[in-house]
């Protein structure tokens, strides 16, 4: 029994070269370098810089939101045929990158893959500050912003419900269930790593406020049993939760009777575009966050490798997803369909939708080859452009369904004015407003769990 | 002095706290404390240790069944919710719909599951653990602090029968603690 198990670990060894810990390190080690980024005096010139440069865009958004609500709707490029315009589009693109935090913490927790552990933690935060992004858009797509709180099911003197058949309903309830669980996985995450903060915390203030933060967690045995017991829960909670929340983001366009949206397809394609964007932005963000902190013993080569590999699969799984609307688009012998198709290749969107083929289609093929999979700055670059090509993707599905459908006397185009891309630019300032925040008050990578990974390579390490 | 329900002032001493070197010999002193009989006890650590809490002799815990219930609560909610509105309180006909539409209720009720299976999981943890609980006793230990770092420590408390501060020091040294503190109340 034992050989077999060691003659497996050596098999394992072998094949995984890179570790997912860099050897040398203990508990104290692991401690002082994670909570040294949040516990150090004084901010380092890059933090200041980006905090600063996030928070005008910050203002941007807000501006943006502010004249919206002015003046209405009717400043951004949308028109009759194309009444979901960049709102939506942005709304999906920033769900989607929300899904990878999910999954890494959720999903891979769940397959037991050790690699997880050192990029969960800001995958998470990740997750949450998309989904801050994201949830904005559907209230600021609306034409009467205030009266938003109709969505709710609330009692009130009229007597009206909502109306729980539209799919816009649904991402009603699916955002913001996500956003609530999201953030419960996160913050139960945190609360070890809260209490080692308060335990290392010089000053008063430091002690006092992580104090409360991490409700005065003790590292109990009994504790910790709930814990992960809570924790495991959470992570089989969360994986379905994933997957149905862009499912009814898909059902947004897929349960409409237009061409090119109702495509039974999307649901699993919509997951799968979702999680590789999520890794792309994964990949966008923890190549420079361990190079700037020096990070590189705790985010392996071995994390961005496997993170490399899963865009290449799910790459793959979009890939499928073009191919198979293609098909079915000339299939269905359906005369909408066919053209839908016809004009996405070579209508006055065809720029959109070939740069959409470059993006997730053809350059993630170099994700085949080792030697770019192992070079940070090559695949960081791949991550930009996929990030890029799942946002042309979105505004491919939106614009090009619905700017030429049913009736060729509405056709239209759509051009995006400076407001649609001061909102977007201005969203995009909010995440990364919210990324510095926490980078430099919270651990940015799992405390406890890079423990527990030294406490179970050690013990493999002794029972060789 | 008696406390005003005239129960017994609480003994000045929470217990006695033993440092272990390593994870492995918290774990072996763990089995050895319930060996001795010892049932009022707990084991603190940086990170959770697989059967630490199993060999302390606590029980299995309820939170699986808790989330389950509250799943189902959050599930029947949901739908309740959907057929209440749209069949009970105000039906109307939405797109040549039927007034039960029940697949167009299944996405809702699906994520109210989940939202509730969710937040008991947390608030069940938290509950169960007696959290949030800003003081402790152990946090008067100077060295306590470490233990969300990198040592590990067992306690034997006062509160357990065969608790004496001696006996349960010295069978602490005994079973191979490398520092042993009184814990004050």
């Amino acid at each position: 029994m034992a050989t077999v198990h060691s003659d497996q670990r050596s098999a394992t060894a072998a094949l995984a070269e890179a570790p997912v810990l860099a050897p040398g390190h203990s508990y104290g080690s692991i401690t002082d370098k994670i909570s040294s980024i949040v516990l150090t005096k004084g901010t380092s010139r890059g933090w200041l810089f980006g905090l600063a440069i996030s928070f005008m865009l910050v203002q941007v958004f807000l501006v943006s939101v502010v004249y919206l609500i002015a003046r209405g709707v009717g400043i951004w490029g949308i028109n009759v045929p194309v009444g979901w315009g960049f709102a939506i589009v942005i709304f999906v693109w920033w769900v989607g990158i929300g899904h990878a935090g999910t999954l890494i913490s959720a999903v891979l927790l769940l397959l037991n893959q050790s690699w997880r552990t050192s990029i969960n933690r800001f995958a998470e935060a990740m997750t949450l500050f998309a989904v801050v992004c994201a949830g904005m858009y559907p209230l600021l797509h609306l034409g009467r912003i205030w009266l938003f709180y109709w969505l709710m099911p609330i009692p009130n003197t009229m007597g009206i419900w909502p109306q729980f058949r539209s799919p816009l309903l649904w991402d009603v309830f699916a955002v913001s269930t996500y956003m609530t669980v999201s953030f419960l996985f996160w913050y139960t995450g945190l609360i070890p790593d809260l209490a080692t903060l308060r335990d290392r915390a010089q000053n008063r203030f430091g002690k006092v406020t992580y104090g409360i933060l991490s409700f005065g967690w003790r590292g109990s045995a009994r504790h910790w049993r709930r814990f992960d017991a809570a924790y495991l829960l959470l992570a089989g909670i969360a994986t379905p939760l994933v997957v149905s929340v862009h499912t009814v983001v898909g059902f947004d366009f897929a349960m409409s009777i237009i061409p090119g949206w109702h495509n039974t397809l999307f649901p699993p394609y919509f997951v799968a575009g979702a999680i590789y964007s999520g890794f792309a932005m994964v990949l966008t963000l923890a190549i420079p966050l361990r190079a700037a902190y020096g990070l590189q013993d705790f985010i392996t080569d071995r994390h961005l490798e496997n993170m490399a590999k899963v865009m290449l699969a799910t790459s793959l799984m979009v890939s499928y997803g073009y191919v198979m609307e293609v098909f079915f688009g000339f299939y269905s012998a359906n005369t909408y369909e066919e053209y839908l198709t016809r004009n996405r290749m070579v209508g006055p969107y065809a720029p959109a939708f070939w740069s959409l083929i470059l993006c997730n289609v053809l350059t993630p093929q170099l994700l085949w080859f080792r030697a770019i999979r192992l070079s940070p700055v090559l695949l960081w670059c791949i991550a930009i452009v996929a990030n890029i090509g799942m946002w042309l993707e979105r505004f491919v599905i939106v614009i090009t369904s619905l700017h030429r459908d049913f009736l060729p006397s509405s056709w239209g185009m759509f051009y995006p004015t400076f407001w649609d891309w001061s909102t977007y630019i201005g969203t995009i300032g909010v995440f990364f407003f919210l990324l510095f925040l926490f980078i430099r008050f919270l651990p940015v990578i799992s405390i406890f769990e890079m423990r527990e990974l030294l406490h179970k390579s050690e013990e493999e390490h002794h029972h060789d | 002095m008696t406390s005003p329900h005239g129960a017994p002032e609480p003994s000045p001493l929470y217990g006695v706290l033993g440092e272990f070197a390593d994870a492995d010999s918290l774990l072996e002193a763990a089995h050895k404390v319930r060996e001795a009989g010892y049932v009022r006890t707990d084991a603190y650590a940086p990170m959770p240790i697989h059967g630490l809490a199993e060999a302390l002799g606590a029980k299995r815990t309820k939170l699986p069944l808790l989330v389950l219930l509250g799943g189902i609560i959050g599930g029947l909610a949901g739908y309740g919710l959907c057929y209440y509105c749209s069949v009970i309180a105000y039906p109307m006909n939405i797109g040549g719909r039927p007034v039960h539409s029940w697949p167009a209720f299944i996405p809702v009720t699906f994520e109210t599951t989940i939202l509730g299976a969710a937040i008991t999981a947390v608030l069940g943890m938290l509950a169960l653990n007696g959290l949030p609980m800003p003081y402790h006793p152990l946090f008067n230990v100077d060295d306590f602090n470490q233990a969300s770092q990198n040592r590990f420590f067992l306690c034997i408390e006062s509160a357990d029968k065969k608790f004496d501060e001696a006996l349960a020091s010295d069978f602490l040294r005994s079973i191979g603690a490398t520092h042993v503190t009184s814990v004050e109340n």
